[in-house]
């Protein structure tokens, strides 16, 4: 399969698949898929695999939040998940699809950090949220913001003595989460929009925006690829993921 | 009879499970699950092997890469290769040479990468027997499957496949081993804490029943998938 092939179909609105323009792939979550991690979960969108996991440790806040926990989020693209991927230290990929994570959290106070001080300017928790993208099969962004949240919802506090967290043993209090902020990226080819690229059709993509929304509110957005795109084609954009936030949260249940 | 902390007897293996094709953009994938640990492996390969002065032009090379993620055991690991992760890859990769045949290969290299998503003890054993899975699937050309479990020693006696809370006992000796199915050759022997030349045979006859166990488990597991896909 070509990329003449995917472009030629995308001019009569079609796809690989018979995908509609603003249809995703089956989106499928399973919890608890580690049991040592304080929360996890497994995201799948068609064949595309993301499992993320949550660990928690104690820490000293940065000093312009002084009561306030810390996130600190990785995703290793481990070459398991693609023929594309190799060992080493982190790509300018990897490090991207970090941050998006990060910043579709932190910006949107998905967390309720404040939850998280300890003592004021002394102890905080550290939430470790890590993404490992088991299988590549196209938008690997949303895949693993929707295994990030699904982790984070699932995690429970570790026990703590002493201010020292007790491994191993977790006590029933969940994460506090105030809110699940979802993201919906689009693929840009010509003049088409779509949405949920496949990895056929990110190779032949000229654009891509990932926008995190909740309750209609934009809370990060990502462009990638190599072509401009234009204000009417973002809001059309927005208009979309906008419309698909509530289905996107849906599988979250 | 001293009663093992799960249950089981001397030489009663966890639950295990197998399966392949579960990676679909690698050539060959498995999961290999025994008790709670679970270990996932995925092949690429044969292809062009990159620095070219690391090509053979004898035959293709085999190259293993072990990794845990950072949430399988209690206490957060670094993401990203650590010492152990290097020695383990390199004794995997020892464990499974014997049993593929890359000669039709020149130049080329098979790359297998083994992800361990859940760990409690065995982790390296369960990589082995996932790996050697991912490889048959991957259709890549075997002399031999291979299947591997840790045996070890708890107060004088001799067990199979310890878990994490056998594993830490003190004194306890720890004996992964690695064997290949029509040969019966060891491939894998590794060996910390202490232990007499009678118990280390009676151990290593155990670890040989046990992998032949496991092997079954390997074959159902290739067969579902060529009956599924028939």
């Amino acid at each position: 399969m070509n990329n003449e092939y995917i472009i030629s179909l995308l001019k009569e609105d079609k796809r690989i698949g018979e995908r509609k323009l603003d249809e995703y792939r089956d989106i499928k979550i399973t919890y608890d898929v580690s049991k040592n991690a304080e929360g996890s979960a497994r995201c799948k969108i068609g064949d595309t695999e993301v499992i993320a996991g949550v660990k928690m440790d104690i820490g000293t806040p940065y000093p312009d939040s002084k009561d306030e926990g810390v996130i600190i989020v990785t995703a290793e693209l481990s070459p398991i998940a693609s023929p594309l991927f190799e060992l080493g230290p982190p790509g300018s990929w990897a490090t991207e699809l970090a941050r998006v994570i990060d910043r579709g959290i932190r910006e949107s106070r998905a967390i309720d950090f404040k939850k998280l001080c300890i003592k004021e300017g002394e102890k905080v928790w550290i939430i470790f949220l890590d993404i490992y993208p088991i299988n590549d099969s196209g938008n690997l962004i949303d895949a693993s913001v929707l295994a990030a949240l699904a982790a984070l919802k699932s995690a429970r506090m570790p026990k703590l003595e002493d201010d020292k967290v007790i491994y191993g043993e977790l006590t029933d209090e969940k994460l506090k989460l105030n809110k699940l902020p979802v993201t919906i990226t689009f693929g840009k080819i010509d003049e088409k929009i779509f949405v949920d690229p496949d990895s056929k059709e990110e190779d032949a993509l000229d654009s891509r925006l990932s926008i995190s929304v909740y309750d209609g509110n934009i809370h990060a957005m990502q462009k990638g690829g190599n072509e401009g795109i234009t204000i009417e084609e973002v809001e059309k954009m927005i208009d979309i993921a906008i419309k698909k936030e509530k289905e996107l949260r849906g599988v979250l249940k | 009879m001293d009663k093992r902390v799960d249950g089981r007897k001397a030489d009663e293996m966890r639950e295990i499970e197998a399966k392949v094709g579960i990676i679909k953009r690698a050539d060959g994938s498995a999961l290999f699950k025994i008790g709670d640990t679970i270990a996932i492996a995925a092949v690429y390969g044969p292809r062009e092997l990159h620095p070219r002065y690391l090509q053979n032009p004898e035959t293709g090379i085999l190259r293993c890469n072990y990794d845990m993620t950072s949430f399988s055991v209690t206490e957060r690991k670094k993401p990203g290769p650590n010492r152990r992760g290097v020695e383990i890859s390199l004794v995997t990769e020892k464990a499974l040479l014997p049993a593929v045949d890359l000669s039709q290969f020149p130049n080329a290299v098979v790359d297998v990468f083994v992800e361990i998503i859940q760990a409690n003890a065995g982790t390296r054993c369960a990589g082995i027997t996932a790996a050697s899975l991912a490889l048959a699937h991957a259709g890549i050309p075997m002399k031999d499957m291979v299947a591997a479990i840790s045996v070890g020693k708890i107060n004088g006696k001799v067990y199979v496949d310890l878990n994490k809370d056998e594993e830490d006992v003190e004194d306890a000796t720890d004996i992964p081993v690695a064997c290949t199915a029509r040969g019966k050759k060891i491939t894998l022997l590794q060996l910390d804490g202490n232990i007499t030349k009678k118990e280390l045979i009676e151990a290593l006859k155990l670890a040989k029943s046990s992998c032949e166990k496991i092997n079954k488990v390997q074959e159902k597991a290739l067969l579902e998938f060529y009956k599924q896909n028939e």
